[in-house]
């Protein structure tokens, strides 16, 4: 009887559903003729609301807030959805270790709706008070605040930070008993894992920066991975083509976009599923993806239309929607 | 064994029984029927209607138990006022016939509200397609009047 204690929240996200873009909106947001249609085609859809100005930035910045304030409304466990915002909260981590070490402060570089919110961030790593942080992330915090300390080594603390996101995103999914969040933090991982491989190969990394880097992850060896990519570029895709990534070496070969684009759309294809399910958090973890990615495409069509990108051009980046 | 329990005693724990079970299941059911039904109407009040209907499909149980229940309390004149003597093993005998539809009363109700809750899901996306989300849960209700005609004609044969 536990998974009857989504049924609330997953009816009410099947009816916030409806008001998700198919792909047929996102084409009648590419017909407008330029960014102030698109802005005023967005508007008419509910995007915004009144107190937000007519602008893309705050638009969307209060579309992602309401995917959360929604959430809250149906008064299901949050800590389910602490896996969806590791990467926010460990961007505040690396934010507040850079701000703690430069001395200086700047405006909106921290994400909202985290674990900690980024005020209390910056404090702590000021403060070296790093017990008030989740478990996971503590060593972290305190292993690139001293690197970055005695080394002064940029690059470094963000390969401390970024391989503790991508270990806490791993363990989140191993001890999780829903299905979808272990797809998702395994996908996470792999893609990672990927962009490093990638980034790593082009600027001629070491194997053992790439080893450090990289986080194991089922169905990806990571070792293969390191030693394709200290080996150079073409290596990195002939190691993707010969196990379950060959889609992935695929998109590589056009360009980074077309990776990008990729491995959003593979992430819809993971949550697709949770559409037909009535029970479990699944549905409600699909849904949150799948707000983030329309407000991400609608972000790609408006600065396309804003930068008077061609429409093939924009057309390229566009992502497949949920429903 | 038996004769450790009154013949009427026998009778009035199957009512209970019947009545007892069935309602949970019904009131189960409906719970979390409700609940999905909640969930639609907070974002669109517009299809109250529809998924109310949906919500009271598992409420059928309660009454069909409780139906039971009245015709196992007038066959030993609790309700007339004319109590009869019941041996222990005729006793038993009705609380036998009022177990089908206490035990599938109450595990059909509760599969019958998850139907239903998955039902209102179709509503949501397809309010045109009604009729077939009545469907789906209402199969459910199937087995329920099949286990209420047994123990209805077993309790009015005895």
């Amino acid at each position: 009887m536990s998974d009857t204690q989504y049924t609330y929240a997953v009816a009410r996200t099947r009816a916030l559903e409806t008001t998700l873009f198919s792909s047929a909106t996102l084409d009648q947001l590419m017909a407008c003729k330029d960014y102030d249609a698109c802005l005023q085609f967005i508007l008419d859809k509910g995007w915004g609301g009144e107190d937000v100005p007519r602008d893309a930035d705050a638009i969307l910045a209060s579309e992602e807030s309401k995917i959360w304030e929604r959430i809250r409304e149906m008064g299901v466990d949050m800590k389910v959805f602490d896996v969806l915002s590791y990467t926010n909260l460990y961007h505040n981590l690396k934010a507040a270790v850079k701000e703690a070490y430069t001395g200086k402060s700047s405006a909106n570089i921290y994400y909202k709706n985290t674990a900690v919110s980024g005020e209390d961030m910056a404090r702590i790593v000021r403060e070296h008070d790093y017990k008030e942080l989740p478990l996971g992330m503590q060593k972290a915090a305190e292993e690139a605040m001293d690197t970055l300390l005695h080394t002064g080594d940029g690059q470094l603390c963000d390969v401390i930070i970024d391989r503790a996101t991508m270990a806490a995103i791993m363990k989140a999914g191993r001890e999780s008993s829903d299905d979808i969040i272990r797809k998702y933090a395994e996908f996470i991982v792999a893609e990672a894992n990927i962009k490093i491989a990638v980034r790593g190969a082009k600027t001629g990394k070491t194997l053992e920066f790439l080893l450090r880097a990289m986080t194991d992850c089922p169905g990806m060896n990571v070792e293969q991975l390191a030693h394709a990519a200290a080996s150079g570029p073409d290596a990195v895709l002939e190691y993707l083509e010969s196990g379950s990534y060959a889609e992935a070496a695929e998109a590589l070969r056009v360009s980074q976009s077309a990776f990008e684009r990729w491995c959003d759309n593979r992430l819809i294809e993971i949550i697709r599923p949770e559409k037909y399910k009535a029970f479990s958090v699944g549905p409600l973890v699909a849904y949150i993806i799948a707000r983030e990615n329309e407000i991400k495409t609608v972000r790609i069509i408006l600065t396309g239309k804003q930068n008077g990108l061609p429409d093939d051009s924009i057309r390229e980046r566009v992502r497949e929607m949920y429903v | 064994m038996l004769e450790a329990i009154s013949g009427n005693g026998w009778a009035i724990l199957g009512a209970a029984l019947a009545a007892g079970l069935a309602g949970c299941g019904s009131g189960l059911g409906v719970g979390i029927a409700g609940q999905a039904a909640a969930g639609v109407v907070s974002e669109d009040p517009n299809k109250f209607a529809q998924v109310l209907v949906l919500q009271l499909l598992p409420g059928t149980q309660g009454i069909y138990g409780l139906l039971v229940a009245f015709i196992t309390l007038s066959k030993i004149g609790l309700l007339g006022g004319g109590l009869v003597d019941l041996a222990a093993a005729d006793g038993f005998m009705i609380f036998a016939a009022c177990l089908p539809i206490a035990i599938a009363g109450l595990g059909s109700a509760i599969a019958q509200g998850r139907c239903s809750a998955a039902s209102i899901g179709i509503i949501v996306k397809k309010p045109d397609q009604f009729g077939k989300a009545m469907i789906f849960p209402a199969m459910v209700e199937t087995y329920a009047i099949l286990s209420l005609l047994v123990s209805i004609l077993a309790i009015t044969s005895l």
